[in-house]
């Protein structure tokens, strides 16, 4: 309860990022998250497939950019995320342990996420190193397979991971070239968003990370069907959903991405596959001769 | 072709006003010590040396001569440091080597300036080339301490220990990165002898080093000459030499570590032949020429020192080259306009124009800019030697100059033959407009680095490194950790 | 065949044996011109020497006389408070808008450009194109930029194209033929050299780059590759031919690097606006400021310079 002469803090307004924006939900509709006491803590925006439409519009406009960009360029950006998100700490934790998660384990879950991005960085000019090959083919040619990232991928974030979870998705997915469309949690939703805000503060450009928040029930449909996304990460268990997905999914031939499996605060979580998973290979011949 | 009559005039109308670079932020000690153990100490012996600017032959700083038993207390810090070091977790050591990378950004005008300073290079090749390159050295093998299990299959990656290094005087602080990067990255420690013209980077990056918290006796620097970099390189508790230098000097220390279990890699030197075919694009072909050897004054190991240019187009190309040539600014180090500097000392300059006197009296016409040069100060006009063959020593012989030699050629094969002549084997690079012929070119050509249709490229993820007389090893990319490792089934 | 055509046919150039161009080496030698440092003196030398070069331009749909009054004010008052400041090399106005320049620069030394040829696009008979050119030359233009035709390049039709340049200059009568060759639809670098070759074998005095009304318009990349076509055919030929980048150079220190690219490519004999225009319309100004800016200290301010 206020005194008198105590200050009265200014609420956060939680919106969703698309293309280096933060707009609210352009259906205007929210949902809100209670903390255990029952105390709403924020409405939060309940992203519509509008708002999904305009996202991949915005990643896939960013994306040969990206792509296009060195990879020093990448590894250097998304060292300065790392950078910019220890800066915030404090603030992760807090929305962290607002959400219910307990304060020692916050503190560990962002430094972890922290560390995650570092790790990646570190990928970026060095994947293509260990995934290609020169292939030795028969005739007088020189052939050669590269990664190339496979480009728009949706992800539907882990639901019951507040943030480390979400970077373990969206960091190796970008390193690689890629741009993405990202589901937050449901029931963990604010650092999502808080991170989007890292997102703008770190040199990325516009339009190569976006995130929705909303629920999961409304969205995933659009997240598996859309016809210009080139793969989907999930990550939840439900197995009636994963089948819906990968259905949806095989209208457009589009790559399916299971992480049910993973456990994000273990350290076999970050490993150079998980780029892996979102490149294509493109096999190049060229004649040797004068 | 070209008529005679028909010149163009590069040397009146408009010209460039000084555009000198600031050295007020930058700070130079009157004095430095030797930097191990964490911490800047006086030699035993006290003995320093002078450090100077190449460019006006002004004193800059005192350095000091490390001794044996300097060398000795060097090692035997970075011996301490390794145990604790080779045991952290490895995305710690990598952390530390991104502050590295990141604070060189930080300081990175500085860092040009005194570059410029101590080593006579122009200080638009220390601040776009050198530096730069210096930062993103390190910042790539940083990602590397976590990740080696990714990097030879089917081997455990382990550190070597202590790893002793001597680099030369052209590229200082980026020799010094390439050095210590993936050493750190693997999990060995340093003790790094930077040469004797140019020790002013290193000892800058030293506290670079000391100021992104490193444990000490990590990294440990001992400035002196020849005699302080014999002692490293020799040294008992060494477990993996390091060197970039000649390849008269680089034979002298494998003779040395004959019998010793040290694990070693020479980067040493070359006389690389750049190939100019007919179907080339021929002004980008003269730029690359231009890059090749005029840029940072030829000291450079890979340079194309020996121009084959297929003889239906030479004319061409030599008019065009001696046009550029005109162009050329040799000048202040520190003027933003400058193009080529100061030669690195007076006994560079002097094998230099050795190499002009002989070339002369072996009967091959010389041709020069004719640009103005400072009075004070070691320079070098660029150069062209014509009317020479494989056996005029100036083609032979690595003269570490802006100085090209040009013979033509007929046919692919005389081109292949000519370019593989040699004892040395660094780098080569061939001009055509044809891609078949880049990939048969590259297939033949006996060389470990080599440029079609550019030159002189440099990436932290390029493996870099000789074949034959060149040396033996490779710096830079995944190839690159293979010298700091010792890999076990 | 016409006879222009007939005379011409035997100078068409093999464009096969045209130099190759590689982009990758143009665009570092690009970026090596943009490095050097131009200060003090010698850089109110260039913004000066830039403003001598300047082809005060404007095409619109829209213009009018009074427009074209406007611009020739401005041509002749660029900046009255700064003193000893060179005038612009010439205007440069549509064939209909001549008459007006002349009446507007009575007793000037600024010379009049008028576009021919169906500018911008080239889509007309060449009977329309020829008509156009005379009118402008009647009207009292010193100077003409055409355009090339585009489709029949780049459909291989280089006689075509030889020929309509050849025809437009012997329209011109003794009036100075600047060919544009809309290097932002020619695609590739090679393909500017050809068509560069190609205008000039053909008799254009001077080689522009665009006519400003599709992106790209002019570039460092493809001034470069004209300049060094400009040089080998003065090697071969002893004939000088000038040489104008137009659009997108709309600020000073963008002018000074292009003039940097020219001095060390073709040396001092270019150096003039006999040999060398900007084709600008708000370059002036900024020229202006930074000469303001030399002379005082001073950042400047647009609100202090008239735009006309």
């Amino acid at each position: 309860m206020a005194t008198p002469a105590a200050r009265v803090p200014v609420a956060k307004t939680y919106k969703i990022y698309i293309d280096g924006k933060f707009p609210r939900s352009e259906s205007g509709r929210y949902f809100p998250l209670a903390d255990r006491k029952g105390m709403v803590i924020a409405n939060i925006c309940r992203g519509s497939r509008k708002d999904f439409r305009n996202s991949v519009v915005a990643a896939r406009k960013a994306q040969p950019g990206w792509a296009g960009a060195s990879a020093y360029l990448r590894g250097q950006i998304l060292y300065r995320i790392a950078e910019m998100l220890e800066g915030r700490s404090e603030q992760f934790v807090a929305e962290l342990t607002l959400q219910g998660v307990a304060r020692r384990a916050a503190q560990k879950e962002v430094e972890q996420a922290i560390d995650r991005l570092i790790y990646y960085a570190g990928w970026a000019d060095k994947y293509q190193q260990v995934f290609s090959s020169v292939n030795p083919v028969s005739s007088s040619h020189f052939n050669f397979s590269v990664l190339e990232p496979t480009g728009v991928v949706s992800i539907l974030a882990p639901n019951d991971s507040g943030l480390i979870g979400l970077i373990s998705n969206i960091a190796p997915t970008i390193v690689g070239g890629n741009t993405t469309v990202v589901l937050a949690s449901e029931k963990l939703p604010l650092c999502a968003i808080s991170f989007a805000e890292v997102l703008h503060a770190s040199d990325v450009p516009a339009g190569v990370v976006n995130i929705l928040t909303g629920y999961r029930d409304e969205l995933t449909g659009q997240f598996a069907s859309h016809m210009d996304v080139n793969a989907i990460v999930y990550c939840d268990g439900d197995k009636t959903v994963a089948r819906a997905v990968q259905e949806a999914a095989a209208e457009n031939i589009k790559r399916v991405i299971n992480r049910a499996q993973f456990k994000w605060s273990e350290a076999a979580a970050q490993n150079p596959y998980l780029i892996h998973d979102v490149q294509e290979i493109k096999t190049t011949w060229h004649p040797i001769g004068t | 072709m070209a008529r005679p009559e028909n010149k163009l005039a590069f040397d009146d109308g408009w010209q460039y006003a000084p555009a000198p670079e600031s050295t007020d932020h930058i700070r130079i000690d009157k004095k430095y010590g030797l930097f191990i153990g964490g911490d800047f100490v006086a030699p035993d012996k006290g003995k320093y040396f002078d450090t100077i600017n190449p460019a006006t032959e002004q004193h800059l700083s005192r350095i000091a001569l490390a001794s044996e038993g300097d060398v000795d207390k060097a090692v035997k810090a970075a011996r301490k440091a390794y145990r604790a070091w080779s045991r952290l977790k490895p995305a710690n050591r990598g952390k530390y080597i991104y502050r590295i990378a990141r604070i060189i950004q930080e300081r990175a005008r500085e860092f040009a300036a005194i570059e410029s300073l101590d080593g006579g290079k122009p200080i638009r090749e220390s601040r776009d080339v050198d530096i730069p390159l210096s930062a993103a050295h390190f910042f790539y093998y940083a990602g590397w301490a976590d990740k080696l299990e990714y990097a030879f299959p089917g081997r455990r990656a382990k550190s070597l220990g202590v790893a002793g290094q001597v680099i030369p005087w052209n590229f200082p602080l980026l020799m010094a990165a390439w050095k210590i990067a993936p050493a750190l990255a693997c999990g060995n420690t340093v003790v790094l002898k930077p040469a004797e013209t140019t020790p002013l980077t290193a000892l800058k990056l030293a506290e670079v080093i000391a100021d992104a918290g490193l444990p000490p006796g990590v990294v440990n620097i001992v400035t002196g000459a020849g005699e302080t970099g014999a002692a490293v390189v020799t040294h008992p508790g060494v477990d993996k030499v390091a060197f970039t230098g000649s390849t008269e000097i680089g034979r002298v220390i494998q003779k040395a570590l004959a019998g010793t279990d040290k694990k070693y890699t020479l980067e040493l030197g070359g006389k690389a032949a750049n190939i100019i075919f007919a179907d080339a694009a021929i002004d980008q072909a003269v730029e690359g020429i231009v890059n090749g050897i005029f840029f940072n004054q030829g000291h450079v190991c890979c340079a194309g020192s020996r121009l084959l240019v297929q003889e239906s187009v030479a004319e061409e190309v030599v008019q065009k080259l001696r046009d550029r040539m005109e162009t050329l600014i040799v000048g202040d180090p520190l003027d933003k306009n400058t193009d080529i500097g100061a030669i690195n000392s007076a006994q560079q300059l002097e094998k230099i124009e050795a190499y002009l006197a002989i070339g002369q009296e072996e009967g091959a016409r010389m041709h020069q800019s004719s640009c103005a040069v400072p009075d004070k100060g070691y320079w070098c006009r660029p150069t062209i030697f014509t009317d020479v063959s494989q056996s005029n020593r100036v083609v032979q012989e690595e003269i570490f100059g802006p100085v090209l030699a040009i013979q033509t050629f007929r046919t692919f094969s005389e081109a292949m033959t000519k370019a593989n002549n040699t004892p040395y084997g660094l780098s080569g690079g061939v001009w055509t407009d044809k891609g078949a012929k880049i990939f048969k070119m590259t297939r033949g050509i006996r060389a470990g680095v080599i440029w079609a249709n550019t030159f002189n490229k440099f990436d932290p993820t390029s493996p870099f490194g000789g074949y034959k007389e060149s040396g033996m090893g490779r710096e830079g990319g995944l190839h690159g950790l293979d010298a700091y490792l010792k890999l076990e089934a | 065949m016409s006879l222009a055509a007939v005379k011409n046919a035997s100078r068409l150039p093999d464009l096969s044996r045209v130099a190759r161009v590689d982009e990758v080496g143009v665009d570092e030698r690009v970026a090596r011109f943009q490095t050097r440092s131009i200060k003090k003196a010698s850089k109110i030398e260039a913004l000066k020497l830039i403003l001598s070069m300047i082809d005060l331009t404007t095409l619109e749909g829209q213009d009018t006389p009074g427009k074209v009054r406007q611009l020739c004010q401005k041509a002749i008052h660029l900046h009255d408070e700064i003193p000893g400041l060179p005038h612009v090399a010439a205007v440069c106005v549509y064939p209909t808008m001549v008459g007006v320049a002349r009446e507007a620069l009575k007793g000037r030394d600024i010379r009049i450009a008028s576009v021919a040829t169906a500018f911008p696009s080239g889509m007309a008979p060449l009977s329309v194109k020829l008509e156009e050119t005379r009118l402008a030359v009647s009207e009292g233009a010193d100077e003409i930029d055409m355009v090339i035709s585009r489709g029949a390049f780049l459909a291989g039709d280089y006689r075509k194209v030889f020929d309509e340049i050849g025809t437009i200059k012997q329209a011109c009568g003794g009036v100075h033929l600047k060919v544009i060759l809309e290097t932002g639809e020619l695609g590739t670098l090679d393909r500017v050299r050809r068509a560069s070759v190609l205008a000039m074998h053909a008799g254009a005095d001077f080689i522009k780059t665009s006519t400003g009304k599709i992106q790209p318009a002019a570039t460092m990349q493809v001034t470069l590759v004209m300049l060094q076509a400009i040089r080998d055919y003065f090697y071969e030929t002893g004939r000088m031919v000038g040489m104008k980048p137009a659009g997108g150079i709309s600020n000073a220190k963008l002018a000074v690097h292009y003039l940097v690219m020219l001095r060390e490519t073709l040396g001092s004999a270019w150096m003039t606006p006999e040999w060398f225009r900007f084709g600008a319309s708000s370059l002036a100004n900024d020229v202006l400021m930074q000469i303001r800016k030399q002379m005082t200290g001073i950042y400047q301010s647009a609100d202090y310079f008239s735009m006309d």
